[in-house]
């Protein structure tokens, strides 16, 4: 070691960029090693939101699309079933749907954004089973109640907003995805209203 | 001329790096407190355990994939095709639960003799990271199987991080790397099961162990074997040799070398141990549904939930502390400060006095009470939640917490039994 007189200030500033760059550069490597942590373009892909055309679905039709590997039902409900909604309250678990089953803007007596076009996950709460859409003929196994939906695997009954029954094995409502009408005609299920 | 020889390779090998005196400091002049009962079997069984699940790990790695469309049918090949692979699989799933026996053992014993108090608060603080870093290494190595229990167990603690506001749903999905759990989780699960995980493993073992070794073990009279130089007449103290960094600045009393004193009293732990080990692999692997569950010999279904999930037995007191929360939000952060409380212990214990049998009796019952609560929230924790269930859960999550609030009131001015100055005395 020499015996020069030692620049203390000059000594702590290098100390001090030298450490600041170094702290930079560490979190800028730590950037891919994180990111590539997210799902990846092949996922994303696969769960991206779907679109459907809603124009074509007669009344009381169901149709099914696969949105991130789950069945998604679309069902145009007639007035009739509309008009059933409310007439069965008291059978309901979660008439109001209270549980968060569904995005906010779909708490409300249908369910629904559109009250005539039902968007909802068809799995059951249960086990996972997909129920049965019964447009008419539900009446045998819910008094007064036209049309909903049964599960085949143990029974539970779900109303045309997806309500569940109670005295069933499923303890929660059918879960409704997020959605939104990009259009009149054409419903995009995966995402909510400005989050796309 | 053979003896010649060998002294000449270790002459060379300790010129160059300290061999003879890192074998001397640790094992064959390292002082051990004489009066270890049977509770100081189950650090060295911990060893032997961490041993065993590297060991098979390795070996189960050669014929595990590690996808989501193979890794189940890859099990069964090991099971059945595999020319003993059956008993690989079985040695290091139950030895996955027979790493947390002996460790709950370990820190209960650390809990009794008040191990973790000053100056071991390190020892204590390294090994309730290694507890944690177990914790998620079997959390991890239980979705590899790719069965139900793994896929919907994954689901529900991964879902946890989504009770974190604003940031939850972006955190869970990070985590899986994709919308639902799926091969991408899979993968990464296995990167960090067999590579990341054991080396912080093996790592916070290393620096536990250092830290011991640097403060001496406590034994159970909670009375330190090393005394101030020179207050300890000639004739008593101990009369082995140790490493200077010991004898020279303390008198040792009341001690023997782990070589070969306590090599030879762990063994006879390891064999006591590899009995009862070998008969639940070869008689119980399944350990009662309890070490394998029975929905994990159905391959993983995310369509289908069954019928009641349920953690391995090890993690079921944290768990039914969650579920015994009705808040999603305070239920997770509740769940976390009950694992996290446990480093601070040293804290809490503001009592000189380490020992139980010299502590009060309210210390007794303080932990009789708490062990009680840890058990019976790990039975509830595996069982279906009932509104009965939840009420005892909540009684017990009490009890849990309720030990560290007592603790740290009365241990400032414990009332406690005179504590001998020695062992033996």
């Amino acid at each position: 070691m020499s015996n020069a007189p030692v620049n203390t200030g000059r000594r702590m500033f290098l100390t001090a960029t030298t450490a600041v760059v170094g702290a930079v550069g560490a979190a800028g490597v730590a950037v891919p090693f994180i990111k590539s942590w997210n799902p990846s373009a092949k996922a994303k892909a696969a769960g991206a939101p779907v679109e459907v055309d809603v124009s074509k679905i007669e009344p009381g039709q169901l149709i099914r699309v696969e949105w991130q590997g789950k069945p998604v039902w679309v069902v145009s409900r007639t007035d009739a079933a509309m008009k059933d909604l409310a007439a069965h309250d008291d059978k309901l678990r979660d008439p109001n749907s209270e549980e968060p089953q569904q995005p906010d803007y779909a708490a409300n007596p249908a369910r629904s954004i559109r009250p005539e076009i039902f968007v909802a996950v068809g799995i059951c709460t249960h086990l996972g089973c997909s129920p049965t859409y019964l447009p008419d003929g539900f009446g045998e196994l819910v008094e007064g109640v036209k049309s909903g939906f049964f599960c085949p695997c143990h029974g539970s009954k779900f109303d045309m907003a997806g309500r569940v029954f109670q005295n069933v094995p499923a303890p929660l409502n059918l879960v409704i995805p997020p959605y939104h009408f990009k259009d009149d005609n054409t419903v995009l299920v995966g995402v909510s209203e400005g989050d796309a | 001329m053979i003896k010649g020889l060998v002294t000449g390779v270790i002459d060379w090998v300790d010129a160059r790096i300290p061999m003879t005196d890192t074998w001397n400091k640790h094992l064959a002049q390292y002082p051990t407190p004489i009066n270890f009962n049977f509770w100081y079997f189950f650090g060295s069984l911990a060893m032997l355990v961490l041993v065993n699940q590297i060991l098979t790990g390795i070996w189960l790695t050669m014929n595990y994939n590690p996808s989501a469309e193979g890794a189940f049918a890859s099990i069964e090949y090991i099971m059945r095709d595999v020319e003993y692979g059956w008993l690989l699989r079985y040695m290091h799933s139950t030895g996955a639960s027979f790493f947390f026996i002996v460790v709950y053992l370990h820190m209960f014993r650390g809990l009794i003799y008040g191990s973790y108090q000053k100056p071991r608060e390190l020892i204590w603080v390294f090994g309730m990271l290694i507890f944690l870093v177990l914790m998620a290494e079997a959390f991890m190595g239980y979705l590899l199987p790719w069965g139900q229990m793994s896929f919907w167990g994954a689901q529900v603690i991964i879902s946890l991080f989504g009770a974190i506001p604003i940031i939850g749903d972006d955190l869970t999905q990070w985590i899986r790397g994709d919308f639902v759990i799926s091969g991408a989780t899979l993968t990464r699960f296995f990167a960090l099961h067999v590579v990341a995980l054991p080396l912080v493993l093996v790592v916070l073992v290393f620096l536990h162990i250092v830290a011991l070794h640097e403060v001496g073990s406590n034994n159970p009279e909670g009375i330190e074997i090393k005394k101030k130089k020179g207050s300890v007449p000639e004739s008593e103290l101990s009369p082995f040799k140790y490493h200077k960094q010991f004898s020279d600045k303390k008198d040792i009393v009341d001690a023997a070398p782990f070589f070969p004193y306590f090599v030879v009293k762990d063994v006879v732990g390891v064999a006591v141990f590899l009995f009862l080990f070998a008969a639940v692999i070869f008689y119980w692997p399944e350990g009662g549904g309890y070490f394998l569950e029975p929905p994990n010999f159905e391959p993983a279904n995310g369509l289908k939930t069954p019928e009641h999930i349920a953690p391995v037995w090890y993690y079921t007191p944290f768990y039914a502390i969650l579920r015994a929360i009705p808040d999603k939000l305070i239920g997770v952060i509740v769940f976390g400060s009950s694992v996290l409380i446990l480093c601070f212990l040293p804290w809490f214990d503001r009592c000189k006095v380490r020992s139980i049998r010299y502590r009060s009796t309210l210390h007794k019952l303080n932990i009789t009470q708490f062990i009680i609560c840890f058990i019976v929230l790990g039975i509830l924790g595996a069982l279906p939640a009932t509104p009965l269930y939840t009420v005892i859960s909540q009684i017990c999550s009490f009890g849990y917490f309720a030990f560290f609030a007592l603790l740290f009131i009365y241990s400032k001015n414990e009332k406690c039994k005179p504590v001998p100055e020695r062992i033996t005395k």
